[in-house]
């Protein structure tokens, strides 16, 4: 047991592919039990109050169970993504324990209650019955988020790039940043209504104005910082201004962009619940605060837990840009 | 005469003259004077050697040359006028190499050539000079994969790349172990001889200045000025035995405050 103990939580880091020698993966067979044991106690015990789906996700944890039992013989044979599942193995023994714990603690014990708390298929309920309108709330949230995220990192960025390397721009722009950077999007609410012409708008430039900020302080310190000596060198070399900023600045401060880039989505996320209360129709904000608003928090829970997966996703993505841009990083960091 | 002037290889080399030149930087309101009436002709397609003590303002001596910075006082002329602004003509090699980290060897080579647009005329020269200073086979590797002898090997590439008529060099073997040393010197030689560029040489290395230069200067320390001249009229190759070379070391390392037993 303690081996096994051992393995699961100790040992991922040291030998990331953990199959014992008979070629059965060890943490997917633990995955299988503790879903399994989910399944059978969310089947098996009563319910203190009645939830929709007790049965359908009682039916996804033991569906989950087979797939872990299925993959603890054949991870193997799945090479890049086979290694993937492996590496993540106890997180999915651990999901199970907690999906379980989870699952008694609230439906089967009552300890965490209604309308405060819900019990795992009080979420799959929602996904189940309220799917188009969710679907519907991702598509618009993702326009709004689109068009005021790459909106405000553009303008960010070049307005990052100007203060940096212009000492005009930064006497007149540095002073006016610090002061935005910290007003909380809803104080701007009164005058967005003012500028722009309507609500869809306005709610475009918030998200813009919170993505591009931290974009434009971080450029901006970037641009500054960079080495005098590379100006010099590109200087002899017969650059011009054109050349200094677009192939010796820009390229010198991207990880700080980077950095930025990083902070300015996360903020983007953050403010779309505001942006969306200037009376949008849909989107998973304004999804959010209806149904606050009617203490539905199971509809709140499952609509957090698709937005903190997109953002997870967008995060992701924005590695992969940032490790195929600063490539030559590697070694230096 | 004037036309055979302007066939021969001086039309690839300029002279330098550097005329009662002081130089101070300001730091945190303090002045600090770092050349004091420095005065030096170097003729076109002359190799000269700069010695002396560190901190006593070599690099900056370059650096107005090159026309990076212009002097407090006196004056600093290519061919009789006056250097105002950077021109790919002189190409300073610094003493870090400086190589752009997010740029590949090649890339850095081809600097200068993609800032004055002549990248697509002249990409051949990448290669040619790569294969000079023995970096061919990593033309796509970045600067922090370069030992640092590699790295100064590239920066002088980067250099060479643009036909300079002035190069100004700032301790570009000091990195290097000795071996490298001595084999990119002879390279440096006979590019020098090739290409017919003047070159101005900084080193704290008396040997490798008597190997090199027509003419070695001695600079005293901060502020500096010039307090010895010798012309090395010993013809290349030149062995570090030669008697004559050997006495030249003796009387420069006594002008540098060093007794005679070193
Ligand atoms: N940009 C600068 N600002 C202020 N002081 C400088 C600057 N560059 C060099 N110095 C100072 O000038 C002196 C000479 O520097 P440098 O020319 O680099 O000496 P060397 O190359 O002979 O070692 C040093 O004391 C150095 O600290
Ligand atoms: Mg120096």
């Amino acid at each position: 047991m303690s081996a096994a103990v051992e393995e699961t939580f100790g040992g991922a880091g040291r030998q990331p592919f953990a199959l014992t020698a008979a070629g059965i993966w060890r943490n997917g067979l633990l995955a299988a039990g503790t879903w399994f044991l989910a399944a059978a106690l969310t089947y098996g015990l009563p319910d203190v109050i009645v939830w929709g789906a007790t049965d359908a996700f009682a039916a996804v944890m033991l569906a989950g169970a087979g797939v872990f039992l299925t993959l603890s013989v054949t991870v193997h044979r799945l090479g890049g993504l086979g290694r993937t599942l492996v590496h993540y193995g106890p997180w999915f023994v651990v999901l199970g324990l907690w999906l379980a714990a989870w699952e008694v603690l609230t439906a089967k014990l009552g300890w965490l209650p209604k309308p405060f708390f819900s019990p795992p298929q009080g979420l799959l309920h929602v996904y189940v019955t309220d799917w188009e309108r969710l679907l519907i709330c991702v598509a618009y949230t993702g326009r709004l988020w689109g068009l005021g995220f790459f909106s405000g990192i553009l303008v960010g960025f070049a307005a990052g790039v100007a203060l940096g390397w212009s000492k005009r721009f930064a006497y007149w722009g540095m002073p006016l940043l610090k002061l935005i950077g910290p007003v909380p999007a809803s104080a701007w609410i009164p005058c967005t209504f003012f500028i722009f012409p309507t609500t869809f708008h306005a709610s475009i430039f918030l998200v813009a104005l919170a993505s591009g900020i931290p974009v434009a302080i971080l450029t901006a310190a970037g641009v500054g910082q960079v080495n005098r000596s590379f100006y010099d060198v590109a200087r002899t070399l017969g650059a011009d201004n054109r050349f200094l900023v677009l192939k010796v600045a820009i390229p010198a401060s991207l990880p700080n962009v980077f950095v930025g880039l990083f902070m300015g989505l996360y903020y983007s996320f953050a403010v779309l619940v505001v942006a969306e209360m200037l009376g949008a129709k849909f989107g998973l904000g304004w999804y959010l605060q209806f149904n606050t608003a009617y203490s539905a928090y199971a509809n709140v829970y499952a609509a957090l837990i698709v937005m903190a997966l997109i953002c997870a996703g967008l995060v992701r993505l924005l590695f992969l840009v940032r490790d195929r841009l600063l490539g030559w990083q590697k070694g230096i960091l | 005469m004037s036309l055979a002037i302007a066939e021969s290889p001086v039309s690839r080399s300029i002279a330098l003259d550097v005329e009662a030149v002081s130089h101070r930087y300001e730091l945190d309101g303090k002045e600090l004077q770092v050349l004091d009436g420095v005065s030096l002709s170097i003729a076109p397609g002359e190799f000269v050697a700069l010695l002396g003590p560190s901190g006593c303002g070599k690099s900056t001596l370059l650096r107005l040359a090159a026309g990076l910075e212009t002097p407090t006082a006196g004056s600093v002329r290519e061919d009789g006028r006056p250097i105002t602004a950077p021109d790919p003509d002189r190409i300073l090699v610094f003493q870090d190499a400086t190589l752009f980290p997010w740029r590949t060897v090649r890339a850095n080579v081809a600097t200068g050539l993609e800032a004055r647009g002549l990248l697509r005329a002249q990409a051949h020269r990448i290669d040619e000079v790569l294969r000079l200073v023995k970096l061919e086979g990593f033309a796509e590797f970045f600067p922090h994969q370069l030992s640092g002898g590699m790295a100064q090997r590239a920066a002088l590439a980067r250099a060479l790349v643009n036909d300079p008529k002035l190069l100004l060099l700032d301790e570009p073997f000091g990195k290097l172990d000795s071996l490298t040393r001595l084999r990119m010197q002879n390279e440096l030689l006979d590019l020098w001889k090739s290409a017919g560029f003047t070159a101005l040489l900084v080193t704290h290395d008396v040997e490798e200045a008597l190997l090199l230069a027509d003419r070695v200067i001695v600079l005293s320390d901060r502020p500096a000025s010039i307090v010895a001249e010798v012309r090395v009229d010993q013809p290349h190759p030149r062995r570090r035995d030669d008697a004559t070379l050997v006495a030249l070391r003796r009387s420069l390392l006594e002008k540098l405050g060093i007794s005679h037993d070193v």
